[in-house]
C-alpha cells in the first residue's frame, strides 16, 4: 500500500478514464461533451509517463507530448466547428443533433 | 513515504475535480474543475519524474486549452443551468463500471504485463529535459516536424470557421475603399 | 470397314441437321430428296457390311473415343456390327429410305415439311446407335433418343391436342419403362463390373440365380415399354396420331422392335434363367391375342394396324421367351416388311380420302386405287401366313417352337390368334377396297398416289413376298454364329403335315368368312343403333376393354392430385416459405439494428462504449485462453475432441 508501484497508476488511469466515459455518455451539451474528452486524453497520458517511469523508457513521454499536441489542435477545430453549428442552430444539444439518421 | 502522500492527495484531488466535471448542470463550475483537474495532473508528471511534460501539461492545457475554452464559454448563457434530458443511467454507470474492470484485469493480470521492454532507455545522469530533448530531434523528427505542421493547419481552421467577413482584406483595399466601407456601415448603422 | 460403319452411322444425322436448317422455313423439296440421298447411302453402307459379316469371321468392331473413364467405370462411345446387328440395320435402313421416299409426296401440302424430315432422319440415327452399339450405355443412349424422336413425330401436328396429348403418353410410358430398365444395367455393372456386351455376357454364368433374375426381369420392364407389351400398351395404338409415314418406320418396323433386340442381344442372359423367358413368352401369347380381339371391331384403319403390330410384337416375345431368337429375329425382319407396307398403303387410302379413317365410309376403292390394292392385299396375305409369302415361314416357325417345347397352351393361343389375325386384316382389305361404294355418297373423290410413292413401296411389296423362302436359311446360318442354333423339328412327319395344312386351312377359312362378311351390299355406316353396337362384347372390344379409361381413372386422376398438393401444400408452404424466410431474416435484421444509426451523438456514443466493453472482454478471454493453453489442451482432450 505504501510502495507506489505501476498498478497504482493504472488503476488510477482506469478511475479517470472510466470518470471520462460517463461524461461522453452522459452529457448532451456539445462543449460538455468536449471537457469529457479532454478527461480521457489526460488519463491516458498518465498512464503513458508511468508505465515510462518503471520501465526506464522514454517513448511513453513521447508518446504523452504527441498527445497533448494532437489534443490541443483538436479542441482548435472542434471549437470552430462548434460555433459555426451555433450560428446557424443557435442550438448545441446533441438531442437537436439527428441529421444523420440512417 | 512523501511519495505515496503526494500520490494519493493527488489522486484524490483529480478525480473529485474531474467528477464534479462530468456530473455538474453549471457550466462554468465544469470548466473550473476542469481546469484544476488538468493542473493536479501536471503534479503527477513531476512525481514520475517527467519534468519536461509536467510543464508542458500546465503551459498547453491548463493555458491554451482552457483559454479556448473560455472562449467558447462566452457564447453561452452561464447563468442558466444546463439543461439535459438524461439518457439511463443504469446502462451508462454500468458500462463504465464494467470497462473499469476489465481494463484493470488486463493490466493487474500478467496477461499484458509481462511483455513489455524498453526501446529507448533512460540514460542515467541528464536531466529530463536534456533526454526528452535528445529523443526528441533524433528518432521522433518526422513526427515532431508532421506535428508542427498540423497545428498550423488547425490554427488556420479555426480563424477561417470562426472569422467574419473573410472575403475582404483591409491591407490590400487602398484608402478610398476603406472610407466608402466605413461610411456604408455607419449609413446602416445610423438609418 | 470402319469407314463404312461410320458411313452408315452418321449419314442420317448428316441428312437430319441439313433438314434441321430449314426447319422453321416454308417448304423446301431439297430438305426431302438430302436426307433420303443419304440414307440411301446408309443403306448402300448397310448392304457392304452385311456381306462382310457374310463372309469374314469377325464381326467389325470400333470404339470411336471414351465417353466415361472414371474409377473402374470404363464406357466408351464402341459399336459393333456383328450379325444380331447388321440383320437390324439392314432392316432399318431400308424401311427408313423406303418411308423417306414416300414421305416426300405424302407430306407434299404440309407446311412443316422440312421440320418432319428433320425429326424423321434424327430417329434413324438414334435407332442406328441403338442397334451398333457395343454396351448397354451406348443402348440406352440410342434408347432415349428414339424415345425422344418418336415423340416429336408423333406430336408432329403439334396444334392438335390429340396429338400433343398422345405424345406425351407415348414417352411417359416409355420413361416409366425406362427405369426399369436402368435398373437392369446397375444391376449388371454392379454384379460384373462392366456395360460391354461381350464382357458382361462372359462374367453372367458365374453370378447367382437370384441376381440374374432380378436382371433379367428389370431388363424385360424396359422392353415392355419400348415394344408395347401389357400393361404399358395403350400408348401405341394412340400413337397413330402422328402423320403415316410415323406409324410405318417407327412403330412398325423399327422403335417397337427395340425391345425384341434387347432380348435378342441378351439372349446368353436369358438362357440362364428359363424361368423369365417362360414368363416372358406367356406375357407374349396374352399380347398376342389381347391386341387381335381388340382390333376385331375397330372401326379405325390405322388403329387395327398398329393393334396388328401389337400382336405380332407379341409373337416375338414369344418365340425370344422360348429361347428361339434366331426365330424372334427372323419374324422381326419379315414383319417388318409387311407392317410398313400396310401401313403405306393405309397412308395412300387415307390421303385419297381426306383423313377419313373409318373402313365402313369407305368401300369400293380397289376401282380407282389398283396399285395400293394390290399391296396391301398382298401385305395381308402375308401377314396371315400363307404359303408361300413371308408370314408363313417365320410364323409358323414360331408355331412350331411353341409345339416341339410342349407348351400347348402357348401354342393354342397363337394359334387362334393366327385366325384373329387373318380375319381382322381381311375385314379391312374388303370394307375398304371392294363391296358397295359408300363413300361418294360423303362426298369423297378418291385418286392414286402419285407414281414414285407406288415405285418407292415396291422394294417393300417385293421383299414381303420372297423373303420367306429366299432368306430363311442363309439367316439361320449367319445368325447362328451368335445366336443358339436350335433347331426345331417336329418328330414326326405326319404330326408336321397335319400341323401345317390345318393351320393353313383354319387361316384360309378366316379369310374367306372376312370377305363374305363385309364384301355384301348390305353394309351399312353403323350408327349406334344395331343389336351388335350395343352387346356387351363389342362395347368391351370398343372401348379396349376400358383400359385407357381405368389408367386414366386410376392412375392419371390421383397423379394429378397428388401434384396439386405437392405444390401447394409442400412447395409454396414449405419450400418457398422457407426461402422467403431466409431473405427475410435478413431484412428485418437490417430494419432493427436501422435503429442504432439514430442520428443521435449520445446514443452513439453510448454504443461506442458498449463496443470497447465487448473488445475488452474478448481481450481478457483471449489472454487467458493463451495464458492457460495447456490446461486447456488437456481438458478438452479429455473430453475426447
Amino acid at each position: 500500500m505504501m510502495e507506489i508501484g505501476l498498478n497504482h497508476y493504472l488503476v488510477l488511469t482506469t478511475i479517470l478514464f472510466a470518470i471520462g466515459l460517463v461524461g461522453v455518455m452522459r452529457r448532451k451539451n456539445l462543449l460538455m461533451l468536449f471537457f469529457a474528452t479532454e478527461i480521457l486524453l489526460n488519463s491516458v497520458n498518465i498512464s503513458f509517463a508511468a508505465i515510462s517511469h518503471f520501465y526506464g523508457d522514454l517513448t511513453g513521454q513521447m508518446f504523452a507530448f504527441f498527445v497533448i499536441a494532437i489534443a490541443a489542435s483538436e479542441v482548435a477545430v472542434g471549437l470552430g466547428l462548434l460555433i459555426v453549428w451555433h450560428k446557424k442552430h443557435n442550438n448545441i444539444d446533441l438531442d437537436t443533433m439527428t441529421s444523420m439518421r440512417g | 513515504m512523501f511519495e505515496a502522500v503526494a500520490f494519493y492527495l493527488f489522486a484524490f484531488l483529480t478525480i473529485s475535480m474531474f467528477w464534479i466535471t462530468v456530473t455538474t448542470s453549471q457550466a462554468l463550475y465544469a470548466l473550473t474543475a476542469l481546469a484544476a483537474g488538468m493542473i493536479f495532473i501536471s503534479a503527477f508528471f513531476f512525481i514520475l519524474g517527467a519534468d519536461f511534460l509536467g510543464a508542458i501539461q500546465i503551459v498547453v492545457y491548463s493555458g491554451a486549452v482552457m483559454a479556448l475554452y473560455s472562449f467558447g464559454m462566452m457564447f453561452f448563457d452561464t447563468t442558466r443551468d444546463v439543461k439535459e434530458k438524461q439518457g439511463n443511467k443504469a446502462i451508462i454507470l454500468g458500462l463504465s463500471t464494467l470497462a473499469a474492470i476489465l481494463i484493470v484485469a488486463i493490466f493487474a493480470g500478467p496477461i499484458v504485463s509481462d511483455n513489455i521492454h524498453a526501446l529507448y532507455p533512460v540514460i542515467e545522469g541528464a536531466g529530463n529535459t536534456q533526454q526528452v530533448g535528445l529523443v526528441l530531434f533524433t528518432k521522433y523528427l518526422v513526427p515532431f516536424e508532421v506535428a508542427a505542421v498540423m497545428l498550423l493547419v488547425a490554427m488556420i481552421a479555426g480563424i477561417v470557421l470562426a472569422g467574419k467577413k473573410m472575403d475582404l482584406s483591409l491591407t490590400l483595399m487602398d484608402e478610398e475603399e476603406i472610407h466608402l466601407m466605413n461610411e456604408e456601415k455607419n449609413k446602416k448603422v445610423l438609418s | 470397314m470402319e469407314l463404312f460403319l461410320y458411313t452408315a452411322l452418321f449419314s442420317p444425322l448428316v441428312g437430319s441437321m441439313f433438314a434441321a436448317i430449314f426447319a422453321a422455313s416454308p417448304k423446301t423439296k431439297l430438305a426431302g430428296i438430302i436426307p433420303s440421298l443419304l440414307l440411301g447411302v446408309s443403306l448402300l453402307s448397310s448392304m457392304i457390311l452385311l456381306q462382310h459379316v457374310l463372309t469374314a469371321d469377325t464381326p467389325v468392331h470400333v470404339e470411336l473415343m471414351t465417353w466415361m473413364a472414371t474409377g473402374d467405370l470404363y464406357i466408351p462411345f464402341g459399336f459393333v456390327v456383328d450379325q444380331v446387328s447388321v440383320t437390324m440395320m439392314m432392316v432399318v435402313t431400308l424401311v427408313s429410305t423406303v418411308v423417306h421416299v414416300y414421305a416426300i409426296g405424302y407430306m407434299d401440302h404440309d407446311k412443316s415439311f422440312n421440320r418432319f424430315f428433320a425429326w424423321l432422319s434424327a430417329f434413324v440415327f438414334s435407332m442406328l446407335i441403338l442397334v451398333m452399339s457395343d454396351n448397354f450405355a451406348g443402348l440406352f443412349i440410342g434408347w432415349e433418343g428414339v424415345g425422344l424422336c418418336s415423340w416429336g413425330l408423333i406430336g408432329f401436328w403439334y396444334h392438335k391436342e390429340s396429338a400433343t396429348w398422345a405424345a406425351n403418353e407415348a414417352f411417359i410410358m416409355n420413361r416409366i419403362a425406362d427405369l426399369g430398365m436402368l435398373i437392369g444395367i446397375f444391376l449388371v455393372y454392379w454384379n460384373t463390373g462392366t456395360l460391354q456386351y461381350d464382357e458382361a455376357f462372359a462374367a453372367m454364368p458365374g453370378l447367382d440365380h437370384e441376381t440374374l433374375t432380378w436382371m433379367g426381369i428389370f431388363l424385360f420392364i424396359g422392353a415392355m415399354g419400348k415394344s408395347a407389351q401389357f400393361p404399358l400398351h395403350t400408348w401405341l395404338a394412340d400413337a397413330m396420331e402422328g402423320p403415316t409415314p410415323v406409324s410405318a418406320l417407327i412403330h412398325a418396323a423399327t422403335m417397337v422392335t427395340a425391345g425384341v433386340y434387347l432380348v435378342v442381344r441378351s439372349n446368353e442372359l436369358y438362357a440362364l434363367i428359363p424361368n423369365v423367358g417362360l414368363f416372358i413368352a406367356s406375357l407374349g401369347a396374352f399380347v398376342a391375342i389381347f391386341a387381335a380381339t381388340m382390333a376385331l371391331v375397330n372401326r379405325d384403319i390405322k388403329r387395327v394396324i398398329a393393334y396388328s403390330t401389337l400382336s405380332q410384337l407379341g409373337y416375338m416375345f414369344a418365340a425370344a421367351g422360348l429361347g428361339a431368337y434366331w426365330v424372334a429375329l427372323f419374324h422381326l425382319m419379315a414383319h417388318a416388311f409387311f407392317k410398313a407396307l400396310l401401313f403405306l398403303g393405309g397412308g395412300n387410302v387415307m390421303h385419297a380420302m381426306h383423313d377419313e379413317l373409318d373402313p365402313f365410309k369407305m368401300g369400293a376403292l380397289g376401282k380407282t386405287m389398283k396399285g395400293t390394292m394390290i399391296m396391301m392385299t398382298l401385305a395381308s396375305v402375308a401377314l396371315a401366313g400363307i404359303f408361300p409369302l413371308a408370314g408363313f415361314f417365320s410364323k409358323d416357325l414360331i408355331l412350331e417352337v411353341a409345339f416341339v417345347d410342349h407348351h400347348f397352351i402357348i401354342y393354342s393361343v397363337l394359334l387362334l390368334t393366327a385366325g384373329l389375325t387373318a380375319f381382322y386384316s381381311f375385314r379391312i382389305i374388303a370394307l375398304i377396297f371392294h363391296g358397295e361404294d359408300r363413300h361418294t355418297a360423303l362426298g369423297h373423290h378418291p385418286h392414286e398416289a402419285y407414281k414414285f410413292m407406288l415405285w418407292a413401296m415396291a422394294p417393300l411389296l417385293v421383299l414381303a413376298a420372297i423373303a420367306g423362302f429366299t432368306f430363311k436359311e442363309p439367316f439361320f446360318e449367319m445368325v447362328t454364329h451368335l445366336l443358339p442354333n436350335t433347331e426345331y423339328h417336329i418328330h414326326s412327319h405326319l404330326t408336321y403335315w397335319i400341323m401345317t395344312i390345318g393351320t393353313q386351312a383354319f387361316v384360309i377359312i378366316s379369310i374367306i368368312y372376312a370377305y363374305k362378311k363385309y364384301m355384301s351390299s348390305d353394309i351399312k355406316i353403323p350408327d349406334g343403333t344395331s343389336n351388335m353396337e350395343n352387346s356387351f362384347k363389342y362395347k368391351l372390344l370398343i372401348n379396349q376393354y376400358y383400359i385407357p379409361h381405368f389408367y386414366e381413372e386410376y392412375l392419371v386422376k390421383p397423379y394429378r392430385e397428388l401434384s396439386a398438393v405437392f405444390w401447394t401444400k409442400i412447395d409454396e408452404k414449405i419450400v418457398d416459405a422457407t426461402v422467403d424466410g431466409i431473405a427475410n431474416i435478413f431484412y428485418s435484421t437490417g430494419e432493427k439494428t436501422r435503429d442504432m444509426q439514430s442520428g443521435n451523438l449520445s446514443t452513439m456514443l453510448k454504443w461506442m462504449v458498449a463496443g470497447t466493453v465487448a473488445l475488452l472482454s474478448l481481450a481478457v478471454v483471449f489472454g487467458l485462453a493463451a495464458r492457460h493453453s495447456d490446461s486447456i489442451i488437456a481438458i478438452l482432450s479429455g473430453l475426447g475432441v
